[in-house]
């Protein structure tokens, strides 16, 4: 084997820094090898060691009596009652995505499910969260197919249901689409499997797919900005298996029930080293491996890429000796080799062999823990270029073509093209389906129903990385609390431009301590999340947009209420604070392409006051329907309440004299709800939002086949649906 | 569950590697129905004693090669095959339909939707005969039933000299909601709107839409749940797996 020369640039390839590569040199007291040098490289990447955000992160609050597993686990798991976890984490492959719409997206389906199965819960359901700029521009098109096709291709495979997700268009992710996908699983308690290997000489057991040089370097190509360089990045993209990841998911719970297995990890992020010191390092542990061991479906792999690999579907265990034979048996069954790559030592060293040489010889808690600090960059306010919104020509607006047009655009259409191509009913525990508010489904044996959704505003956040990021926080919950359900926790994607630049540095910690004090508000823990930075361009940086993912419980299934008019001649009720201003609409936003001012505000006490409120009407079961406002104001959200319901309903409402037709239809400010009652429920109602000190108005009545609001416009439920079902 | 002497049906359904579709049929038929259920591996074979096959849907061996024509092969199906000659009755869902057809049980093949595109969506069915065992006692000809549909290849072709018969051994057929077949209510492009037909004995059913997942009301309601019970009394009455 020739020796590769370890010169400066070669490290800077490696994306490390001078200072990181001093201290490897330090650690090691040699120089290192290549092999070695990738090993930190991958390690060190933000994608594994969120070196640029760690501090931030550990802000957050994720501990609550509700938490099994926070953050540092495969996923994050809640008690959700009765003995039952849900176990839910969100990630994205937005790089992948950028480079290779299809396989990006299918990889990152396979990815996160496997961090579900590896903690022994049954993956029941995927939401996507999806960002592109505008379709019919550039290669948009080309992404948005491409992406929708990878995650119909694995999910459907796989058998597990997508049930939400978003598709929003704006020109920032033009360069940079983010593609974030979220799964949830369920589990009983005492069949939660974690990571932390335990003993020494026991075997690490690898199975599923053979090591290729696919997806080589994957973690540090996450790291870095796109370029246009980027396409011959395309061996960093991986290859999914679908097929191969139903057996591993069906093998993987069957190993966890056999109770033969002491930890386990999925490979993902820096394949083979990643988990396999992971799991070592929370043990306390090292390890020897020896990498001629491993399965390879390519000629010739050498050390660096065997351990650097990112090919998909491949699993990880630590077993003990005794129960090697059993552990085979089970993947036996499934054509499964069971391959021990290693053991574990209690040297602290990581050592590799490959070809009767050691490869590597590092200890292991230095690239697993013993980060060097990047420089801080300063962050400084930088809020964007805005226009009032009273600058943005709402006064002459024809409201009856303004809904029309937003509802014929890509982001406020029917979904209905997407969720068509996903299996949402697969499991047949699906009871609300994709495209009306948060996902619900059925968990057999268990009393309760689990509701799930995704949110994310880059305008928002845009215009104040700490309101907007609060005011994201609140409105996934408000979506939960709307379908009837209490939420409990959360995962979070941040999705940043660079966090080397003043700006960027801002926005990421802004929106941290945004999301960290709505959680603490609203009481849902973050149990874990993902950070995908540098999503910029040398053109353009995306809107700083952090997705948030949160679940929820309906304790009773009667309890469901659905988004959708329910009965002519039932109230309509605006519940929550007053209209002021339309900042940060996305409408606005559309229609001049400026950043709509000002910023949203959010008071958290209001927030949870309005949302016990509605829950409290919709368990007494006084709510025929609820929704909550957001994007696209009051104006789309009676629109949606419109679309949904079955057999035509609209509604006639009446503007409050006195106040601006545009704040009030238009306004995205957070801590509001329309809902509906039966005309004997309106005094109940009425009380009990006295009694809990919020604010209601009645604004109108739910009416048979238009949708009006007086004196401004009146548009029929036929027209609203051509313009809103026929532009996808 | 049978009392009073009445003897209940037992099933079986076979699970493939990549099957994805057979927790909710073992689900359907143990749970809902309340009868006796065995999965069988696809290395295993079908016990005789059974009276009701669920071949279910899913991905089966991944689909690679052609849906279906690798599970058509597996050791399983010289069980099935044993029992479809003896006249136990059998249902192929979705990628059970596919792997039937592959196995020549059933006549035709199933090609990629006309829209090129996978479709997730319920469709109404219009019953087209009576006397079938899949039916009789439950659904009559012309009764409409709306249940799930997940397929990308579900567009049922069958070659023009045995159209006819296609069309005689057709129990299922895309419709609208009152009944009417025609080419607007036909999601994926299958030949006279076929969306399930019988081997000519009629004792082998495969339909792409899926009424396992029609079985309660509160994920999906229950029409599909008419086609398990009408097999679950009359495979009993028939004797057929005895």
């Amino acid at each position: 084997m020739t020796t590769i020369e370890i010169t400066p640039a070669i490290v800077a390839e490696h994306g490390l820094t001078p200072k990181e590569y001093d201290r490897i040199l330090e650690v090691l007291g040699r120089e290192p090898t290549i092999t070695e040098l990738g090993v930190f490289s991958v390690m060190w990447s933000e994608h594994c060691s969120y070196k640029h955000t760690r501090r931030h992160l550990a802000t957050l609050p994720t501990k609550g009596p509700a938490v099994l597993h926070g953050p540092g686990e495969n996923a994050g798991a809640v008690d959700i009652g009765e003995g039952w976890a849900c176990v839910f984490k969100i990630e994205s492959h937005n790089h992948p995505s950028a480079v290779e719409p299809y396989e990006g997206a299918a990889t990152g389906v396979g990815g996160i499910l496997r961090d579900i199965f590896a903690m022994g819960a049954r993956p029941v359901a995927l939401l996507d969260p999806l960002r592109f700029g505008p379709p019919g521009e550039g290669r948009n098109s080309h992404f948005i197919q491409g992406v929708v096709k990878g995650i119909a291709d694995y999910g459907n495979c796989i058998g597990v249901p997508v049930l939400g997700g978003e598709l929003s268009i704006d020109p920032c992710y033009t360069d940079n689409c983010l593609v974030n996908v979220m799964a949830v699983g369920v589990a009983k308690h005492e069949e939660l499997m974690t990571a932390n290997a335990r003993g020494t000489g026991n075997p690490l057991v690898y199975y599923g797919n053979a090591t290729g040089r696919d997806g080589t370097h994957g973690a540090t190509f996450a790291s870095k900005e796109l370029s246009e360089e980027s396409e011959e990045d395309r061996g960093c993209v991986q290859v999914g298996d679908p097929f191969m990841g139903k057996k591993i998911l069906e093998a993987t719970l069957e190993l966890i029930r056999s109770g033969k297995i002491i930890a386990l990890q999925d490979m993902g992020a820096a394949g083979l080293t990643c988990s396999s010191t992971e799991m070592a390092s929370k043990g306390g542990l090292g390890l020897h491996m020896d990498l001629d061991k491993v399965p390879q479906r390519a000629a010739n792999l050498s050390a660096y890429e065997l351990l650097l690999s990112e090919s998909q579907e491949r699993m990880l265990a630590v077993v003990s000796p005794e129960n090697l034979e059993v552990v085979e048996g089970i993947l036996a069954k499934w054509d499964l080799g069971a391959h021990v790559v290693g053991h574990t030592t209690d040297t602290d060293r990581f050592v590799v062999e490959h070809r009767g040489a050691v490869v590597a010889d590092i200890p292991l808690q230095t690239i697993c823990n013993e980060l060097v600090w990047p420089d801080e960059v300063e962050a400084v306010a930088s809020p964007p270029e805005t226009r009032d919104w009273r600058d943005c020509g709402t006064g002459d607006f024809d409201w009856a073509e303004v809904l029309k047009t937003a509802l014929a655009s890509p982001h406020f259409a029917s979904k209905r093209w997407i969720h068509e191509q996903y299996d949402h009913q697969v499991q047949t525990n699906t009871v609300v389906r994709p495209g009306v508010g948060a996902g619900v489904i059925r968990v057999r044996g268990w009393k309760g129903l689990l509701a799930m959704t995704t949110d994310g505003n880059g305008l928002w956040c845009m215009l104040d990385p700490y309101e907007g990021t609060k005011c994201v926080t609140a409105e996934a919950a408000r979506n939960l609390v709307a379908c009837g359900a209490r939420p409990v926790a959360v995962t979070n994607n941040l999705n940043f431009g660079s966090p080397r630049k003043p700006a960027g540095a801002w926005q990421l910690q802004e929106s941290v301590r945004g999301l960290g004090d709505a959680c603490r508000a609203l009481g849902t823990p973050v149990t874990g999340g993902n950070v995908s930075l540098y999503n910029e361009s040398p053109r353009m940086a995306v809107f700083p947009t952090p997705v948030i993912g949160m679940i929820g419980v309906i304790d009773d299934p009667a309890h469901l209420t659905a988004a959708a008019f329910r009965s002519e001649g039932d109230a309509v009720f605006l519940i929550g604070p007053a209209a002021t201003h339309a900042g940060g609409s996305k409408i606005l936003r559309d229609r001049t392409g400026v950043i709509p001012g000002p910023a949203l505000r959010i008071d958290m006490d209001v927030e949870k006051n309005v949302q016990e409120t509605v829950l409290e009407l919709i368990r007494e079961g006084l709510l025929t329907a609820a929704a909550d406002v957001a994007e696209g104001g009051l104006l789309v959200t009676l629109a949606e309440m419109a679309l949904n319901s079955r057999g035509g309903l609209g509604a006639t409402v009446n503007p409050p004299s006195g106040v601006d037709a545009g704040a009030w239809l238009l306004s995205e400010e957070p801590s509001r709800f329309v809902v509906t009652c039966r005309a004997g429920n309106v005094a109940g109602l009425m009380l009990r939002c006295e009694g809990r000190g919020a604010r209601f108005a009645q604004i109108g009545t739910v009416a048979s086949g238009h949708l009006e609001m007086q004196g401004l416009a009146r548009i029929s439920l036929s027209e609203m649906r051509a313009s809103w079902e026929t532009a996808l | 569950m049978g009392s009073g002497g009445v003897v209940s049906a037992r099933w079986a359904v076979v699970v493939f590697p990549g099957s994805n579709c057979d927790q909710d049929f073992v689900h359907a038929v143990r749970d809902v129905l309340e009868r006796e259920v065995v999965e069988v591996w696809h290395k295993d074979a079908v016990p005789e004693d059974v009276d009701c096959i669920a071949i279910p849907g899913g991905f089966s061996y991944g689909d690679y090669l052609r849906a279906g024509s690798l599970a058509a092969m597996s050791p399983v199906m010289r069980s099935v095959k044993e029992h479809a000659a003896k006249g136990t009755l059998i249902i192929g869902v979705c990628n059970g339909f596919q792997v039937l057809c592959e196995a020549g049980l059933l006549p035709g093949a199933l090609m990629k939707n006309a829209s090129l595109r996978f479709r997730c969506m319920d469709v109404y069915l219009r019953t087209a005969r009576n006397g079938s065992p899949f039916t009789d006692g439950f659904l009559k000809e012309g009764d409409v039933i709306r249940i799930p549909m997940a397929h990308g290849y579900g567009n049922y072709y069958v070659p023009a000299d045995q159209a006819e018969a296609a069309g005689r051994q057709t129990l299922f057929a895309y419709s609208d909601a009152d009944g009417g077949v025609e080419v607007g209510t036909n999601p994926n492009g299958s030949v006279m709107n076929i969306a399930g037909v019988t081997n000519e004995r009629g004792n082998v059913l495969g339909m792409m839409p899926h009424p396992e997942r029609a079985v309660e009301y509160l994920v999906g309601g229950t029409d599909g749940l008419n086609i398990l019970k009408a097999m679950d009394a009359n495979a009993v009455k028939t004797g057929a797996g005895a």
